[in-house]
């Protein structure tokens, strides 16, 4: 099993039946790879759809049925489709249970920074700083470290998403937890130990109880 | 007066140098008469206010592609990398806007609001140099409205009076812009005759819509 799949299959378990339910491009997309499809979860694209679903058949793509990335995607019996407002207006209005984002750095107190490194890359926040800000829970799905370098971090160095705390943090390594006092490391991934954990993290991390070992869906 | 136009007629009334709304995210639900149209005719110092640029050769891809564009106003451009090249050699101005933001600002330029207050970007560079105002407990930035001299809208079906219904995720921005611009000009995949679209079906008043493009149109 490979770092994104530990990933994907552990922030899987965090989705409960009933639940509207935003993945980001990428990695978060995974997620939806790893619940049943009787989980009962809704999945909203921010261009505009509730009820997507994985790729159509060979032959059934359109050029009127997309994810945000623009790739062609299916729709599931009772799926609905609205303009970008009303997409917003549910992102915004508190009516988004979960938003699962990539993340470039966390910071210590649990702020999240995903959309631009200044020089280097700069594609746009996209919908990023509206998820952030609305979604009733917010859950960070990133790699522990970049090249080696900590991810999680003292203070983020780089343009933040939102000024609001992100509610979870799912790494291949661990599940933290990030809090009014600080972040809480919750698990360790099977095999890590909470001493590779704390070695591949700059922020401090807390741990009021022993950490358990991370779950990852079937 | 018959509001079916050639795609060749309806681009000749856009000036070089307009502020162009343009439908569409990642290409899906922009006009692609009327972009092709646009790169023959070589309108050049666009405005694009759009969710993204999609990617080269796609889409407003192709405004891009041809050197039409002078400044964007989008929530993305991280699909296409030409823009980005424009943008940090100077030659290409990008306004970034949270894509929520983005369509409550076309929103309220549509509908005679003079902006919005989010959250969204509060404590943030998107919140920079930004008006705020406390209400209730919550910190909003004000966002204000904005609008366009011309919006290009794409959709699935209109009737002859111009009313427009969309098909799923090609519906996007389009009916926020439809709202927002002094002149609108549809491209839809067919049109079909007054009555054909059922009220409830209709989504853009057909009030709103002033030239419905047409292939077959021969003027």
């Amino acid at each position: 099993m490979n770092e994104k799949e530990i990933i994907a299959r552990r922030v899987a378990l965090e989705l409960k039946r009933g639940d509207l339910v935003n993945l980001g491009i990428g990695l978060p997309t995974m997620v939806a790879n790893y619940l049943p499809s009787d989980a009962g979860i809704s999945f909203q694209s921010e261009n505009g759809i509730i009820g997507m679903s994985a790729l159509p058949d060979p032959g059934l793509a359109g050029t009127d049925l997309t994810d945000a990335g623009g790739s062609p995607i299916g729709a599931l019996p009772g799926a609905c489709a609205f303009d970008s407002a009303m997409s917003f207006a549910l992102i915004r209005g508190g009516h988004l249970d979960v938003t699962v984002l990539g993340g470039l750095q966390v910071d210590e107190e649990g702020q999240l920074a995903n959309w631009m490194v200044p020089g280097k890359m700069v594609p746009g926040m996209g919908g990023a700083m509206d998820l952030v800000s609305g979604a009733k829970r917010v859950i960070v799905a990133m790699t522990h470290t970049a090249k080696g370098a900590p991810k999680i971090i003292r203070k983020c160095t780089l343009p933040l998403t939102s000024v609001r705390r992100v509610d979870l943090v799912v790494t291949e390594m661990a599940v933290i937890q990030p809090t009014e006092e600080g972040l809480v490391l919750l698990e360790t991934a099977p095999g890590v130990t909470v001493d590779q954990v704390v070695a591949a993290s700059e922020a401090k991390l807390l741990m009021p109880k022993v950490p358990g070992v991370m779950g990852i869906a079937a | 007066m018959s509001k079916v136009s050639s795609v060749a007629a309806a681009v000749e009334q856009i000036p070089d140098g307009a502020v162009l709304m343009i439908g569409g995210f990642m290409g899906a639900g922009t006009p692609p008469l009327l972009i092709d149209e646009l790169v023959r005719q070589g309108k050049k110092n666009l405005t694009v206010i759009a969710n993204d640029t999609a990617r080269p050769g796609i889409g407003i891809g192709k405004l891009i592609d041809a050197g039409l564009v002078k400044k964007v106003i989008a929530s993305h451009i991280g699909t296409n990398p030409q823009t980005q090249k424009l943008m940090i050699a100077g030659e290409l101005e990008v306004d970034l806007v949270p894509q929520g933001t983005l369509a409550e600002r076309v929103r309220a330029g549509g509908s005679g609001l003079g902006g919005v207050l989010t959250p969204t970007g509060v404590g943030t560079t998107a919140g920079e140099g930004k008006k705020t105002v406390e209400l209730n407990g919550t910190t909003y930035l004000v966002e204000e409205a904005i609008k366009a001299d011309i919006a290009l809208i794409s959709a699935r079906s209109a009737d002859y009076s111009g009313n427009l219904r969309y098909s799923l995720t090609s519906r996007n921005f389009n009916p926020l812009m439809a709202l927002a611009a002094e002149l609108v000009i549809a491209e839809p995949n067919e049109i079909l005759p007054v009555g054909c679209i059922e009220p409830d079906a209709v989504v853009t008043p057909h009030v709103l819509v002033d030239v419905i493009v047409a292939k077959g149109a021969e003027k």
